[in-house]
């Protein structure tokens, strides 16, 4: 059975005990993609994971790897392999036998072992360390010994848990673009787990969105951060302003790649707003818009509509500043801009006035559901 | 282990000091009498001499030691191929169940070893529970029994030694990561070479902390042999027992097959401890060995000293002392 999903799952389910793990979720992974598991801790990413490997069996449902039902087959017998959360590297092992514990398993000859363990550790940098053991190895180079034992297998798809959740920012950031370029050299399909909402974007083909044992969102990193599909997907990934509004009349749009548009009141004032869902009128909705989206002017050049408020706190972060700032109407909102120390419209001083607005499309509508 | 608390100090002094004056200074006055010669009516007399020694080289005493080496490499065996399993079970048990079990393992030492040693007869003797056992699978027709065999005392020493194996293994079977037993099975390897290449190298030192604990007592607990084995083939602790005993007692001769038996077992635990040294300094790094050996010996230093207290006591503890307990073995 040919397809161009390697893995495949269908109606999976998951139950431990009377906890539900997994509602019926469906996930197809493509061959060669980098696709993440992003949520929050007990969203089932994890369990996702278990199922691929094999250590754990679905409650309902079935799990294809390659085109076969792979629903009894124990976790030796699958063609994946899992890079673990701390590594779980074989303390007794030098990092030589480690990696070649997979091919050690499936019998190879010693003479293509050694080749091929070899070449594994020099492509993660490692060939000169073969003989020590994983207790004398930073965290950076014990993850490069997990990566390679897994890698050096040859998995028809590496399954990645939380790889980098022990290392330090700076040394995270080397190893995400470490395993990218890799994935993109191999070819190998990735399915990597994580919590964080940067690591997720900055390196999947594809991201998967969870909470509470269901997928909330499937889509790339720029249509899970610019297209949020609900307020969850929304507001965990990346920072967001969020307003209240209601549909007021539909009207023709004046911008040529969206679907609808609408005057709608936001905050008290009356905006159009454009958006592919359709709303009727009196519909509440939530207006969504990420920081660096809102435009910021001095509160007597703005050009009406807009909302007015003023600046209480601005935060200098480098490269850009965030500015919280308080409508009259009482939401405060951040707002986040490049800095520029000569900026004409702005000083962002506390309790300057200003005037809010935004590029008009950028704003992702979505019914509010709790009205 | 460094310790700052004056209390802790003051413990381990006490403790050394109690150590010296019931454990050295006796073998001390041993190692002394076996050099004296043996005298009637005031037990040795204070002369100079090998002979104590070379009265021990006799085909006899060569064949009580060679027997007396067997039945202990026997019973640690039979304890090993029980203690493994029972005990990797119990490490693995819910941890609501293990507490249980553990006293399950414990109970049995709140009564004396040698009474216990009297019950097994119960169980060994014509007509016994055994014998009644095998009757009733009809696996024999009519009573018999086991006692005074060799079987009886293998039976009687690896049922007195067996919690000695069991708590080392299940300390080091406790302490095993399950992700690695994980990870091998995400490699490709069935439990069977999972628990070849991973869980057994992992839990070796608690196999080699279980097997000297089993054998040093096993060559030398005197009344097992003679109450189950009826003394009828002497082994080296009912023999020395003898030379004590007897109506005109050798004192020196007893002091010199003792000293013999303590140089064997000192030598058994150089080889260990050496062992462990060649296999860690096959890597190549050596700071990080020192710190790995450091840890090695501080573990195997802990163990003869006070064997019984610091293995039931560490695991009857709550939890969270025996973690800050064990935390200088530091297992990374």
């Amino acid at each position: 059975m040919e397809s161009e999903y390697i893995i495949e799952l269908k109606n999976i389910s998951k139950y431990f005990g009377t906890t539900c793990a997994l509602k019926t979720v469906d996930l197809s992974i493509r061959n060669g993609e980098f696709i993440t598991l992003l949520g929050p801790s007990g969203c089932g990413k994890t369990t996702i994971l278990r199922l691929i490997s094999g250590f754990e069996q679905p409650s309902g449902g079935n799990v294809h790897i390659g085109g076969e039902l792979v629903n009894n087959v124990p976790p030796e017998k699958r063609h994946v392999n899992t890079v673990f959360q701390n590594y779980a590297l074989f303390p007794h092992m030098n990092v030589f036998d480690n990696v070649a514990f997979g091919l050690k398993m499936q019998k190879m000859p010693k003479s293509e072992i050694k080749e091929k363990v070899m070449q594994m550790l020099s492509i993660v940098g490692l060939q000169d360390l073969a003989g020590r053991k994983p207790g004398e190895l930073s965290g950076g180079q014990q993850q490069r010994v997990a990566i390679a034992r897994a890698v050096v297998n040859n998995p028809l798809v590496l399954l990645l848990d939380e790889p980098f959740s022990a290392l330090d920012f700076k040394l995270r950031k080397h190893m995400q673009l470490e395993i990218k370029h890799l994935q993109r050299r191999l070819g190998i399909t990735f399915v990597f787990v994580t919590h964080d909402q940067e690591e997720a974007l900055a390196m999947s083909d594809r991201v998967v969105v969870m909470n509470q044992g269901s997928i909330e969102q499937i889509g790339s990193p720029v249509e899970i951060y610019e297209e949020p599909s609900n307020m969850f997907v929304a507001q965990f990934v990346g920072d967001i302003n969020v307003l209240k509004g209601e549909i007021l009349e539909t009207i023709t749009s004046d911008l040529p790649d969206s679907n609808h548009a609408y005057r709608a009141e936001v905050e008290g004032q009356i905006f159009s707003v454009h958006s592919d869902r359709k709303f009727e009128k009196g519909d509440k909705i939530n207006i969504l818009l990420r920081p660096e989206d809102l435009k910021l002017e001095e509160e007597h050049l703005g050009q009406s509509p807009f909302l007015a408020g003023e600046i209480i706190e601005t935060v200098y972060k480098g490269a850009t500043v965030d500015i919280a700032i308080r409508l009259d109407t009482g939401l405060e909102l951040i707002a986040a801009e490049f800095f520029n120390e000569d900026d004409e419209d702005i000083d962002y001083t506390p309790g300057e006035r200003v005037a809010v607005t935004w590029i008009n499309g950028w704003e992702v509508v979505l019914l509010d559901e709790d009205a | 282990m460094k310790t700052r608390n004056p209390l802790i100090r003051l413990f381990i002094l006490a403790v050394a000091i109690w150590l010296i004056i019931f454990a050295l200074i006796p073998n001390f006055f041993l190692l002394a009498i076996s050099f004296f010669e043996p005298d009637k009516h005031s037990y040795v007399i204070a002369d100079f001499t090998l002979n104590n020694y070379e009265r021990l080289i006799t085909p006899s005493f060569i064949t009580i030691f060679t027997d007396s080496l067997w039945l202990a490499i026997t019973a640690t065996a039979i304890c090993l191929l029980a203690g493994y399993p029972f005990a990797y079970i119990l490490a693995r048990a819910s941890a609501r169940f293990r507490p249980w079990l553990l006293l399950l393992i414990v109970i049995p030492f709140w009564t004396s070893s040698l009474i216990r040693t009297y019950a097994l007869i119960n169980i060994l003797q014509n007509n016994g529970l055994l014998s009644k056992l095998l009757e009733f699978l009809h696996l024999t027709s009519e009573p018999v029994s086991f006692m005074y065999s060799e079987f009886a005392v293998l039976i009687g020493l690896a049922y007195t030694m067996l919690p000695f194996m069991i708590l080392p293994i299940y300390a080091s079977v406790e302490k095993l990561d399950t992700r690695l037993i994980d990870a091998a099975n995400d490699l490709g390897a069935g439990s069977l070479r999972t628990f070849w290449h991973v869980i057994l190298p992992l839990t070796a030192p608690g196999i080699m902390s279980g097997c000297i604990l089993v054998f040093l007592p096993a060559l030398t607990l005197f009344y097992v042999p003679d109450v189950l084995g009826g003394g009828k083939g002497q082994l080296l602790g009912n023999y020395i027992q003898m030379q004590f005993t007897k109506p005109i007692p050798d004192w020196p001769l007893g002091a010199a097959t003792s000293t013999i038996l303590t140089l064997v077992l000192l030598l058994l635990v150089l080889g260990y401890k050496w062992s462990l040294k060649v296999s860690s300094q096959r890597s190549e790094f050596d700071n990080a060995d020192d710190d790995r050996e450091q840890k090695i010996s501080s573990r195997f230093q802990a163990i003869p000293q006070a064997p019984k207290i610091s293995g039931l006591g560490a695991r009857l503890m709550p939890r969270k002392q025996r973690i800050a307990g064990s935390a200088t073995e530091g297992n990374k």
